[in-house]
């Protein structure tokens, strides 16, 4: 080694000869970045030419397998995709299952269902806006994305008994009634929700650095995302007002007070200021249930009325719980299909369930928002720098194990 | 219901009234859904049946004018292709392909499902592509073609997406792949 590096290097180690290079480069699968998923970027210098998603690491084969179980079994089955959108995943599969059955949830289950889904869908927002400012090197907005999430999943667990996979949602109704120690700490939770979203507000929305990363970042135009097909938050903040709760209404939202954020700018900023904005949104709607629940029974008479007496009054009325009646246990629905649409977490969440008369499925189609990412990322990335890559993947808030399905 | 999507008429002929028979005009509360099937049902003579006026059946016995019927509705509005799904019926030997349709930007549209069907036969599995109608169909057809081995006439990159290699010929999603299952076992309490 010298200690005149100037002699080895061209004039006097001042210039730098760039040499444009291309090729292929691999990201993932364990990349903290890909998560699950390999993206084969081929590369022209700096700009990404074309990728090709290797997609399929954590594949479960869910619609195989729904054709191999009872309908009830599959309740944990079809959640596993997203468990941190588990209510929604769901609740979807139900209300096709309910379709088939003929069967409607009470009122009170009904309200209780925006209720759960509400508070998934904040716990889901904070977790992607967590993953998002840590692919952005914003260590702070990752810990307190996971920090703030933690207060609506202790509420999931007090409420369905599970922190994730909460399998809450059953044909007719919900398992568990809401209790006044759950609206106490449902109210705590917006309150300190309400506080912490300031400090989001200042400390990562408002960041310069989160900014310049993601303002004109991964632009999909308002044609674009219609042609690629996006949904979800991705959807309306490209400018589409789309949503499924406002276009086809289940659950309680035809009687709840909301709107829908929409932005027209397409880029990675407006993505996230609809997420952020639908917590708000959220919160809102939460406020507005705890209000205005009615009370009654959370399941259907049809099945209330096969669970024996004695059981009945010892889980339903003392401890306000559902226990499962015999006919859960291995049903025949009618024959006939039916097509259900919930909005998750991420977007619109299509089941289409086909019933031949026997207790299994003939077969579960399940569209996930993430399985339509797959497309839109593999066309967005397209033209964009290399550094762009994790911040326009985060700002999809794509998540492998729910396309792989 | 049932018998509509269950049991297909296998070669029924299509109806042959004239669609003028029932002027939308006279209507009584002209539910949209009624509207486009009876669009769809005068311009291609296909069977179109309204579940609810969310959700619509159409049947393609004939999947060679499915560019046709989709350009027709693409036209209409309905830009929003939610799935593609296929289905395996080794009895009749054919498979079924289930289309999805609704829209994005017309909000009349945006409420409703558009449920088109049509079935190819065990020997030639092939249907017609809507790549060039909707992009979005690209995720839909890979998946479909690996799933039950529809092929896809025009899709760009017709390839495995979620199975291995090993997959290659194999159709997981048929009815003659069966999946091994463990028994249920549950003790019984004394």
């Amino acid at each position: 080694m010298t200690s005149r590096p100037e002699e080895l290097l061209p004039e006097g180690g001042m210039g730098v000869e760039v040499v444009p290079v291309s090729g292929e480069l691999n990201v993932g699968p364990q990349h903290p970045g890909a998560g699950h998923m390999r993206i084969l970027v081929k590369l022209n210098g700096d700009i990404i030419e074309d990728v090709d998603l290797d997609v399929g690491y954590v594949h479960r084969s869910v619609e195989k397998l729904c054709e191999n179980r009872n309908y009830i079994h599959l309740i944990p089955l079809v959640e596993r995709p997203a468990i941190l959108d588990s209510i929604h995943m769901n609740l979807g599969y139900i209300l096709a299952v309910e379709k088939i059955l003929g069967v409607q949830a009470p009122e009170r289950a009904q309200y209780l269902r925006s209720f759960s889904a509400e508070v998934n869908r904040i716990a889901s927002h904070l977790y992607g806006l967590g993953i998002l400012t840590v692919f952005l090197g914003h260590s702070t907005g990752f810990m307190w994305g996971f920090g703030d999430r933690e207060v609506w999943v202790e509420i999931l667990q007090a409420l369905t008994g599970a922190r994730v996979t909460n399998s809450y949602i059953i044909p007719g109704g919900v398992r568990r009634d809401l209790g006044g120690a759950i609206i106490e700490m449902t109210n705590k939770a917006l309150d300190y929700t309400e506080r912490k979203l300031k400090d989001w507000k200042s400390m990562v929305l408002n960041n310069p650095v989160i900014r310049a990363r993601l303002e004109n970042v991964g632009v999909m135009s308002r044609e674009n995302a219609v042609r690629w097909g996006a949904v979800g938050p991705n959807l309306r903040g490209s400018g589409v007002y789309y949503d499924v709760r406002k276009m086809e209404p289940y659950a309680a939202y035809d009687k709840l007070d909301f709107e829908i954020p929409v932005y027209k700018e397409g880029d990675g900023f407006a993505r996230t200021l609809v997420r952020f904005e639908e917590i708000e949104q959220s919160m809102k709607m939460i406020r507005q249930i705890l209000k205005e629940i009615p009370e009654g029974p959370i399941l259907t008479d049809r099945f209330l009325n096969q669970i024996p007496p004695t059981r009945r009054k010892k889980w339903l009325e003392e401890q306000r719980r559902v226990v499962f009646p015999g006919y859960y246990a291995s049903f025949r629905p009618p024959k006939g299909e039916a097509t259900s649409m919930v909005e998750a977490g991420r977007g619109e969440l299509l089941y289409y369930v086909i019933s031949d008369g026997s207790a299994h499925p003939y077969r579960v189609r399940m569209i996930t928002p993430s399985y339509r990412l797959i497309y839109v990322f593999k066309e967005l990335v397209k033209g964009s720098r290399y550094a762009d890559l994790v911040s326009i993947y985060g700002s999809l808030d794509y998540f492998p194990p729910e396309a792989d399905r | 219901m049932s018998q509509f999507s269950q049991q297909p008429p296998s070669q029924q002929p299509p109806s042959q009234q004239p669609p003028s028979q029932q002027p939308p005009s006279q209507q009584k509360a002209e539910r949209i859904i009624d509207k486009l099937l009876a669009e769809i049902k005068s311009t291609f003579n296909l069977n179109v049946k309204a579940e609810s006026e969310r959700r619509g059946y159409v049947e393609l016995n004939d999947p060679s004018i499915l560019l046709k019927l989709g350009e027709f509705l693409k036209e209409k509005g309905l830009d929003h292709l939610k799935s593609i799904t296929g289905i395996d019926y080794p009895d009749q030997k054919k498979l079924a392909i289930v289309y999805h349709l609704s829209s994005y930007e017309n909000p009349d549209l945006a409420s409703l499902i558009l449920i088109v069907k049509t079935y190819v036969p065990y020997e030639a599995p092939e249907i017609d592509s809507v790549y060039s109608i909707w992009p979005s169909s690209w995720t839909f057809e890979r998946e479909t073609y690996e799933m039950l081995g529809i092929t896809f006439r025009g899709h760009p990159d017709l390839r495995l997406m979620f199975l291995p290699e090993d997959f290659e010929g194999v159709f997981p999603l048929r009815k003659s792949f069966k999946v091994r299952q463990e028994g249920l076992f549950i003790d019984k309490q004394a």
